[in-house]
C-alpha cells in the first residue's frame, strides 16, 4: 500500500466534492502565514507526516493570528517527530467541534465476503478499534451494484445521526466510496469526521493508502514507492522499486527494516530471500542465532537474472554488513539458472573488494543441479568463505543459520586482527 | 484428484504467446493436461506447440466447443477484462497465475465469477498439479522436476506461497511419501478462493489421505479452515505450517482491518485457533516429513500409487 500524506488525501477528497476544512500546505513559516492570512479565522497546523498520534506527539498546535501561525510553523517546519523528519504542515481552520464521527472503507477478504466494506461511527476521535462493535455500522458492498446514497443513508441511520446533518453525512460517505474505487484505495480513513457547531460536515483528518498495484494507473498521484512502510523510503529502496517499474518480469522485492533483536547480536547478514514464505522461513532462522537482518528482500516470480543481478546489488550495497546470504529456502518452480547467474554476476563484481566475506548460497528446485554448478564455477577463484547448497538443505534454516554464525565469526575476528 | 482436474479436462490458455504463455502452455500438455486452445488478439492463426491460437475466447469456442477451464497469463492490469471474457464464453473455472492486479479489478472479477457460478484460482497462483494427470498453470516448474518430485500418492497439499507449493511436494517426495494434488491459492490480497473452498474438494476425493498446507500471517485462510474443521465439514487429519512469526516491519495494515477481521490475522492467533480446532500445527515444515511417517504406521496414510 502506498500511503499518502493528509493533504493529498484531502486533495483526492476535494475531486469527490467531499467538504473538507478550509486550508493549505506549507513548506516554510512565510507560507504558513500566508495561508492563516487568507484563512482569516483561528487556525489548525499539522505536521504533514506518516504516523498517527500526531497530536499527542507534540505535531499539532493551534494559532489565533497570522504571527502566531508564522511562529508555530516554523517550531515544527525540521522537527522530528516518531522519528520523521518534518518537511510541510497542513494549515487549516480552526473547527468549531460539536461532534465527532468516523468513516472508513477497506477489502474484507475473507471467503464469505470478498468486497469493500464500508464503516460508520459517530464515536469518532478516538482510536476506532477501542469502540464497542455496536457502535459501528458496517456494510460490506456488492462491487457490481455499487454504493447507493441510499445505503449511506441506511448506515448512518443504524447509527442515529440526527435528521438535520443525515444527508450531508451520506453524501460525504458515497463521495468517499467513489474516491475508494476511482483511486483504486486500498484504505481510507476519516477520523474524526467533524459535524460543527453551525451543523456542517467536514472530513477533518484523512489516513488513505493506495493498493501497489493500482498505482500504475495513477502517475497523477506521484507516488515514487508503491509499498506499504512506515516511514519514507530510503535511496535504496527508491532503487529497488526503480529496478522492479523497469522490468515487470518477476519480483524484486526490497526493504531496508530495523530488525531488533533481543539478546545478544553476532553480526549482520545481508539477506536475499526467495519467495515470501521461503524468506520468512530463512529471517527466522537468522535472528534465532543472533545475526540481525537489516533488509527484507526478495526475488521471485521468474526474474531475468538482470533483476536478481540488482536485487544482490542492492543487498551488498547496504552499510555494515558481516555477509551475504541468497536464502533460497523453497523448492521452486521457476528455473533456479536466472538466479545463479545474477548471483555469480554481483558476486565477481563484490568479493574482491571483501576478502574472506561469508557467503551462503541456498538454492534448490528446478534446474538444482545446473544452477548448483553455475554457482560453484563462477565462484571457485573467489576469495571468500562460500557455501552452496542444494535441495538437501531446503528447510534446515537452523543449520544454515548456524554455520553461517560460525563464519561470521571467524570473518569478524579475522578482520578485528587485521586492523589490531 | 479427479474432481478438478481430469484427463478430459478441457483447457483454454488466454495469453498463449507471451514469454510466460507459451513457455507454460507446453509444460502443461508434456505433464498431460489437454490444452486444445489459445487466445491471444492479434495473433488468430498462428500455432503455439501445435496449439492453435484465436483472437478471441468466443472464436475458440466456436471452434473447439466449450471449455472447462481457462489458464490466463495476461498482464495484471488487463486481467480483469480476460476473466469476464472467458465467464462470458461460460468458462467455469479459471486459473490466474498473474500478479500485480489493481485490487478493484479483483474485487469486480470475484463479484462477477460469482454470478456465474464460477470458481476463480488465483490471482497470483501459480495453478494445480494433480500428479498423473496435468497441471493447470506451472506449479511444478520443469517435466524433469515435476515428473521426479510430483508423483501420484496420497498426501494433498495447499499453499499460499508460490515457492513453497513447490517445496512441500518435494520434501514428501524425500521423505518417500507422495501427493494426490497440490495447490496453490494464491498470492494476492483477495484471492477467488480460500483453504476453506478447496478443503471441501480434498474431503471429496477418495485419493487424499491427509493434508499438509502451508500457511501464512494475514488474511483469514487459517482461521476459516480452522472454523471448518470444528464444524465437523473437513475430517481428515491436517498438518500445518503458518509462516511470520517473525514478520518484517510495516506489514501490518491499519486498526481498520482489525474492525472487521476482529483480532484475527496474527500468526499466533492463527496458531491457536488451529490447535483449538484439533489441527497439528508445526513449528518448522521441516517436522512434517515424521508426521506422515506416523499417520503411516497408525494406517491412516497410504505410501503411494503403484506407478502405472
Amino acid at each position: 500500500m502506498a500511503r499518502l500524506h493528509e493533504h493529498e488525501g484531502k486533495a483526492l477528497f476535494k475531486i469527490a466534492k467531499m467538504p473538507i476544512p478550509q486550508g493549505d500546505v506549507a513548506k516554510t513559516p512565510e507560507e504558513a502565514r500566508k495561508i492563516a492570512e487568507k484563512i482569516g479565522k483561528p487556525v489548525v497546523i499539522k505536521v504533514q507526516i506518516w504516523a498517527g498520534g500526531r497530536g499527542k506527539a507534540g505535531g499539532v498546535k493551534f494559532a489565533n493570528t497570522p504571527d502566531e501561525a508564522e511562529k508555530m510553523a516554523a517550531s515544527l517546519l525540521g522537527m522530528t517527530i516518531k522519528g520523521l523528519y518534518v518537511e510541510k504542515v497542513l494549515v487549516e481552520e480552526k473547527l468549531d467541534i460539536a461532534q465527532e464521527y468516523y468513516a472508513g472503507i477497506i477489502v474484507n477478504a475473507q471467503a464469505g465476503a470478498r468486497c469493500p466494506v464500508v464503516m460508520f461511527s459517530t464515536e469518532g476521535g478516538m482510536d476506532i478499534e477501542s469502540v464497542p462493535q455496536d457502535k459501528i455500522a458496517l456494510m460490506n458492498v456488492d462491487v457490481i451494484r455499487g454504493f447507493k446514497i441510499y445505503d449511506a443513508l441506511n448506515l448512518a441511520n443504524k447509527v442515529n445521526v440526527p435528521s438535520g446533518h443525515i444527508v450531508a453525512v451520506a453524501r460525504l460517505l458515497v463521495g468517499l466510496y467513489d474516491t475508494f474505487k476511482n483511486f483504486g484505495c486500498r484504505l481510507i480513513e476519516i477520523n474524526p469526521l467533524v459535524v460543527t457547531k453551525e451543523g456542517k460536515v467536514l472530513a477533518s483528518d484523512c489516513r488513505l493508502s493506495i493498493d501497489d498495484s493500482s498505482v500504475i494507473r495513477h502517475p497523477e498521484l506521484g507516488i515514487q514507492v508503491a509499498r506499504e512502510s512506515g516511514t519514507p523510503p530510503t535511496e535504496l529502496d527508491r532503487i529497488a522499486w526503480w529496478v522492479e517499474e523497469k522490468d515487470l518480469r518477476g519480483t524484486c522485492y526490497f526493504a531496508e527494516m530495523n530488525n531488533v533483536l533481543k539478546g545478544e547480536v553476532h553480526g549482520t547478514i545481508g539477506f536475499h530471500g526467495m519467495g515470501g514464505g521461503g524468506a520468512m522461513l530463512g529471517v527466522d532462522g537468522l535472528n534465532k542465532q543472533g545475526l540481525r537482518v537489516p533488509n527484507f528482500a526478495d526475488t521471485s516470480g521468474n526474474p531475468p537474472a538482470s533483476k536478481v543481478y540488482r536485487a544482490a546489488k542492492l543487498v551488498f550495497s547496504q552499510q555494515g554488513i558481516d555477509g551475504y546470504m541468497l536464502g533460497g529456502f523453497m523448492a521452486a518452480n521457476q528455473e533456479q539458472w536466472h538466479h545463479a547467474h545474477g548471483v555469480v554476476k554481483a558476486l565477481r563484481e563484490e568479493l574482491p573488494k571483501r576478502p574472506g566475506f561469508p557467503v551462503m548460497l541456498l538454492l534448490a528446485g528446478n534446474k538444482e543441479k545446473e544452477s548448483l554448478e553455475i554457482l560453484r564455477e563462477g565462484t571457485k577463484d573467489l576469495n571468500a568463505r562460500i557455501r552452496i547448497y542444494g535441495g538437501e538443505r531446503v528447510y534446515d534454516t537452523v543449520g544454515l543459520a548456524a554455520e553461517m554464525k560460525e563464519m561470521v565469526l571467524e570473518y569478524k575476528k579475522e578482520q578485528k586482527g587485521k586492523k589490531g | 484428484m479427479a474432481i478438478l482436474l481430469t484427463k478430459s479436462t478441457k483447457v483454454v490458455v488466454q495469453g498463449i504467446t507471451g514469454r510466460e504463455g507459451s513457455m507454460r502452455a507446453k509444460f502443461m500438455r508434456r505433464m498431460g493436461t489437454n490444452v486444445v486452445a489459445g487466445v491471444t488478439p492479434g495473433r488468430g492463426g498462428e500455432e503455439v506447440d501445435g496449439i492453435p491460437v484465436y483472437n478471441t475466447v468466443k472464436d475458440a469456442v466456436k471452434n473447439h466447443g466449450l471449455f472447462d477451464v481457462s489458464v490466463t497469463f495476461i498482464p495484471g492490469t488487463g486481467l480483469k477484462d480476460a476473466v469476464m471474457e472467458a465467464l462470458d464464453s461460460d468458462i467455469k473455472w479459471l486459473v490466474m497465475p498473474v500478479e500485480r492486479v489493481p485490487l478493484y479489478d479483483i474485487l469486480e472479477m470475484v463479484a462477477y465469477a460469482k454470478t456465474k457460478n464460477a470458481m476463480l484460482l488465483g490471482p497470483g497462483s501459480i495453478g494445480v498439479n494433480t500428479p498423473g494427470i496435468g497441471v493447470l498453470g506451472w506449479l511444478g516448474g520443469s517435466v524433469e522436476f515435476a515428473s521426479k518430485h510430483f508423483r501420484p500418492g496420497h498426501v494433498g497439499v495447499i499453499s499460499r506461497s508460490g515457492g513453497q507449493s513447490g517445496t512441500l511436494p518435494y520434501v514428501i517426495s524425500q521423505a518417500g511419501f507422495a501427493i494426490s494434488t497440490v495447490l496453490h491459492v494464491g498470492t494476492e490480497p483477495v484471492t477467488g478462493m480460500s483453504f476453506s473452498d478447496v478443503l471441501p474438494l480434498f474431503q471429496e476425493d477418495p485419493d487424499t489421505d491427509v493434508m499438509a498446507i502451508f500457511g501464512e500471517m494475514g488474511g483469514s485462510h487459517e482461521e476459516e479452515a480452522a472454523q471448518l474443521v470444528k464444524s465437523g465439514k473437513f475430517t481428515k487429519p491436517i498438518i500445518i505450517y503458518v509462516s511470520g512469526a517473525w514478520a518484517p516491519a510495516g506489514m501490518k495494515f491499519s486498526h481498520a482491518s482489525a474492525i472487521v477481521e476482529r483480532g484475527s490475522g496474527s500468526t499466533q492467533d492463527k496458531i491457536s485457533r488451529l490447535k483449538e480446532a484439533g489441527i497439528i500445527v508445526v513449528d518448522n515444515p521441516n517436522e512434517i516429513p515424521q508426521w506422515l511417517r506416523d499417520f503411516n504406521t497408525q494406517g491412516k496414510l497410504r505410501v503411494k500409487t503403484p506407478q502405472a
